[in-house]
């Protein structure tokens, strides 16, 4: 057992574990984020999908060992307060799960791809999300799901921008 | 937790309101178990915690088995439990708003909770075979008009008015004058009013309707995009341990001997044991449990350990040998006729008819849940007489009330001992309709005297699961001068274990065209395997969709005829083989969803060289489905599915955007799963273990799914499993209308085409 720390949605912890540990279970077992799943193991489907500084990455392949500094932000922590991030707002408006299992990962990597693209086309999410399985088939909600998110963003970031300069 | 409603014309405003309110739900759900603080507080999460929270004081009728559905608080708020398995299938939103419609509520005033599992309270709470809708559709308007009926029997009392001048709307007991009280107001009083008799309730008529057929989203849709939603690989009880369990990879071996003792000093590893079984793949196989702090440290000494495998009665089943054997029965007829009706053979013989033999082939599929097969029991040893044994289990199964027939058969215990919960379910596809994960974390979790997690791996998951059965089938077919269907004849051949079907491995007698056509002949040959096989998506329906659509198709292109014309002519004039039964084809029916996906999809519109338009028909589980795909194929085999039209007949539709998701679902399953999943294996073992070697379909490939209902006048029936079978037919054909090349195997990689 070694000591390591880590933080997860802002909160620092100190954790005791195996060093070869995957952050997946780091963040299940030992912390209780039990949002972030487990599919595969070998980083084919998905469900365990995190940000590691903003990028979407598959926890289950990760070793608390290799992580340093980073800063780790799961499902959980991906609401600002109480205010949903449109993703999840959209997932709810255009009710996008089935089983639901699959989808904290879908919405990590949907959130990370959001955060560098602000209006990606169908092949820019086909190629963001292509590492994300769902066995029920949401896909096509899925897509139409991240480009009301992103109208959203972009509507707000709009609305913001035309406030400020109207108060200038 | 609170849901949403989401409609077509709903403002973006009222959503974000009723969303703010569910935050604060949720808010107060997170600071419960912990998560909200960032600490390690571990807390049971799900079923109990919805359990703790009903008041049975609040209860309409706490002592009757009559709306044990339905409380209402004086502040207005009502829960609504959603008694059976959501595994993805929706009816946790779909069966409560029956309830909500009769009950005269506003949906913003629902809350939905899982209910207890108690059979008697709540009747039969299994999920399966699209079977809930149709079953539960009559109780759950019961339920709803009840309570109705109880609402305004004490708004009567309060406002001095006639019962037959009241009514329920939005969660109040109106007058025509508008005078009104509401539900919160009443609800002390409702509940000592006197329980209707059943037999007296009255049903809305359809326009009357304000909830039943509009698009409501999923009621844990929250919970689920918050990260919050309690599945059963997320139980988490105090002093909880973890558990892996490891079986024979070859179906039956037993254990002989493993290295016990270096597992055991592995880190994080508690204990290590090797578990007797009782040879029953349902029940209980041979295997060795390791028991850990966490599941990393079970699942890595899962992968050091050696176990010494004795074999000799273990299964020798070989997938290629079941081909080499079904291929050399092509031509012939079984051993055990299904049904001979007329003369095929002077159909076959006339020279005046064109006819066509085939082959078909089929593979074993898995389940593939997302949520690989995991339980987290804590069985409790008594301590003398007074002191009884006691079981507490979270269960991630289609049966939850089942589990106490495993814990008195297997272990026992009475019903008084067991405590189930009922967690939602991450997919399921008949999968968990087995119950043998719940018998092993009872097992160990007996033996070590603790809670214990089990948590299969996704190899686990994989090898051991109760598979689709693959299967062949030898058809032979004659259409006449004017290229009309005259005679049919098929022989299916299946799977059996101990000289009994495997589920879904049947042709029946009533298979579409078997009543249809005037000369027919089925027979069959079974093989006897033991592989374990289960039910799997539209069981039986989802290969034979395949073949008789397929060769019905074959058919009408030798006797020079248009597919959807073959097919309305094949179907015959309108008429219910069995009248009154839903699971009995109704060609009225069925030939209003072929034209109506044919005519939606474009059916006979000019398309570029390389493209076509593929129609199918199924009827399964109670449904009509037609789907139209619409297909190209590039010279190296790689095919693109365009759009897929759907079109249904379930009656009238509950939920419509759920309807509309198993729609979409199925299509992308049936896809996915006919381009490139294939389960092989010989000498017993399965070959296959992860996504690696066994591939879903990505986001990229997931057609445009355009979907009709005809809500009929009919009851409605599920839609879990019918939308699957016609896809894979619809595509083939669509394919053949593109190249000329007739797929007749399951996988499409098998036969050289990607996707």
């Amino acid at each position: 057992m070694t000591q390591f720390s880590l933080t997860v949605n802002g909160e620092r912890y100190q954790i005791d574990v195996e060093a070869d540990t995957p952050l997946l279970w780091v963040l299940r077992d030992e912390l209780g984020f039990v949002g972030t799943k487990y599919g595969c193991g070998i980083a084919q489907c998905g469900a365990c999908t995190v940000h590691l500084d903003g990028v979407a990455v598959r926890s289950c392949v990760i070793p608390i060992s290799a992580l340093e500094a980073q800063t780790v932000v799961t499902i959980e922590g991906l609401a600002d307060g109480a205010n949903l991030h449109p993703l999840q707002e959209q997932w709810i408006k255009q009710d996008v799960p089935q089983c639901g299992y699959c989808q904290a990962g879908q919405i990590m990597s949907a959130a990370s791809l959001l955060a560098h693209n602000k209006n990606p086309s169908d092949a820019e999410i086909d190629q963001a999300m292509a590492g994300n399985y769902c066995r029920c088939g949401t896909y096509n909600r899925i897509r139409s799901a991240i480009h009301g998110a992103a109208e959203q963003m972009n509507a707000a970031f709009y609305d913001a921008t035309s406030k400020s300069q109207a108060s200038v | 937790m609170k849901k949403q409603i989401v409609e077509a014309s709903a403002v973006v405003d009222s959503i974000r309101d009723a969303m703010a309110n569910a935050v604060a739900t949720r808010r107060g759900f997170l600071a419960a178990v912990g998560l909200a603080g960032g600490g390690m507080v571990i807390a049971s999460l799900g079923p109990k915690l919805a359990f703790a929270e009903s008041d049975p004081d609040l209860t309409l009728v706490s002592s009757e088995v009559l709306n044990a559905f339905i409380q209402v608080a004086p502040n207005g708020e009502i829960t609504i439990y959603s008694a059976n398995p959501e595994m993805g299938q929706g009816i946790k939103t779909a069966l409560p708003m029956i309830i909500a419609e009769e009950l005269g509520a506003r949906w913003e005033d629902v809350t939905v909770l899982q209910s207890p599992v108690s059979e008697e309270q709540f009747g039969n709470q299994r999920a399966g075979g699209s079977t809930t809708i149709p079953r539960t559709w009559d109780q759950m308007r019961r339920m709803g008009a009840s309570a109705r009926e109880m609402f305004i029997s004490a708004g009567a009392l309060v406002m001095e008015l006639p019962r037959a001048e009241l009514k329920t709307a939005d969660s109040k007991v109106v007058h025509a004058s508008g005078r009104n009280m509401t539900f919160g107001q009443l609800a002390t009083l409702a509940a000592k009013q006197d329980v209707p008799d059943a037999d007296d309730l009255t049903f809305k008529d359809k326009d009357e309707y304000t909830i039943i057929g509009t698009s409501v989203s999923g009621v844990d849709n929250l919970v689920i995009s918050t990260g919050a939603a309690s599945f059963g690989i997320d139980t988490r009880v105090p002093d909880m341990l973890y558990a892996a369990y490891h079986k024979c990879p070859t179906i039956g071996g037993l254990v002989k001997s493993a290295n016990l003792d270096a597992i055991k000093k592995m880190p994080g590893v508690i204990d290590a044991f090797v578990v007797e079984g009782n040879g029953d793949p349902r029940e209980l196989l041979d295997g060795v449990a390791i028991v850990g702090k966490n599941t990393h440290a079970v699942f890595s000494a899962k992968k050091q350990l050696k176990v010494e495998w004795d074999t000799t009665d273990a299964s020798h089943d070989s997938w290629t040998g079941l081909v080499d054997e079904a291929k050399s029965l092509h031509g012939s007829r079984g051993g055990e006729e299904i049904i001979n009706k007329g003369d095929t053979e002077t159909e076959f013989a006339n020279s005046d008819n064109t006819v066509l033999a085939a082959f078909y082939e089929f593979p074993f599929v898995a389940h593939l849940c997302m949520e690989p097969m995991n339980c987290t029991a804590h069985y409790q040893k008594g301590q003398g007489v007074f002191d009884v044994d006691r079981l507490e289990i979270w269960a991630p199964t289609q049966g939850p009330a089942r589990v106490y027939q495993i814990a008195d058969s297997m272990f026992g215990l009475e019903e008084d001992q067991v405590i189930v919960h009922q967690p939602r379910l991450g997919g399921s596809f008949g999968r968990r309709v087995y119950r043998e994960f719940l018998a092993e974390a009872i097992e160990i979790s007996k033996r070590v005297n603790a809670p214990v997690k089990l948590t299969w791996t996704r190899e686990d998951d994989i090898r051991h699961d109760f598979f689709r059965a693959g299967g062949f089938q030898s058809v032979k077919g004659a259409v006449d001068a004017g290229g009309k269907l005259v005679a049919f004849e098929d022989h299916f051949m299946g799977m059996e274990t101990d000289g009994k079907a495997v589920s879904g491995s049947r042709f029946a007698a009533t298979q579409f065209p078997l009543l249809n056509v005037e000369n027919a002949y089925a027979s069959k040959t079974m093989f006897d395997i033991d592989i374990p096989c289960g039910p799997w998506r539209a069981p039986g329906s989802n290969t034979t969709a395949f073949v008789v659509q397929s060769f019905l198709h074959e058919l009408a292109h030798a006797g020079g005829r248009d597919y959807l014309d073959f097919l309305v002519e094949a179907m015959g004039e309108p008429r219910w083989f069995d009248e009154g039964n839903i699971r009995s084809l109704n060609t009225g029916r069925a030939v209003a969803v072929i034209k109506l996906a044919a005519e939606k999809a474009g059916w006979g519109k000019t398309l570029p060289a390389g493209r076509g338009l593929g129609l199918a028909f199924c009827f399964s589980h109670a449904a009509h489905v037609a789907e139209v795909a619409e297909v190209s194929v590039d010279a190296n085999k790689k095919i693109t599915v365009h759009q897929v039209t759907v079109a249904v007949d379930v009656g009238p539709i509950i939920n419509m955007s759920g309807a509309l998701s198993q729609v979409e679902g199925a299509v992308v399953d049936g896809l996915s799963t006919m381009m490139g999943q294939k389960i092989t294996f010989e000498n017993g073992a399965v070959q296959q273990s992860n996504f690696h070697d066994y591939d879903v379909l990505r986001i990229e490939d997931s057609p445009k799914v355009v979907t009709h209902f005809i809500q009929s006048e009919y009851s409605p029936t599920g839609l879990g499993e019918p939308a699957l079978p016609p896809l894979a037919p619809a595509v083939t054909n669509a394919i053949f209308a593109a190249t000329g090349q007739r797929v007749r195997k399951m996988p499409l990689t098998d036969e050289g085409y990607s996707i």
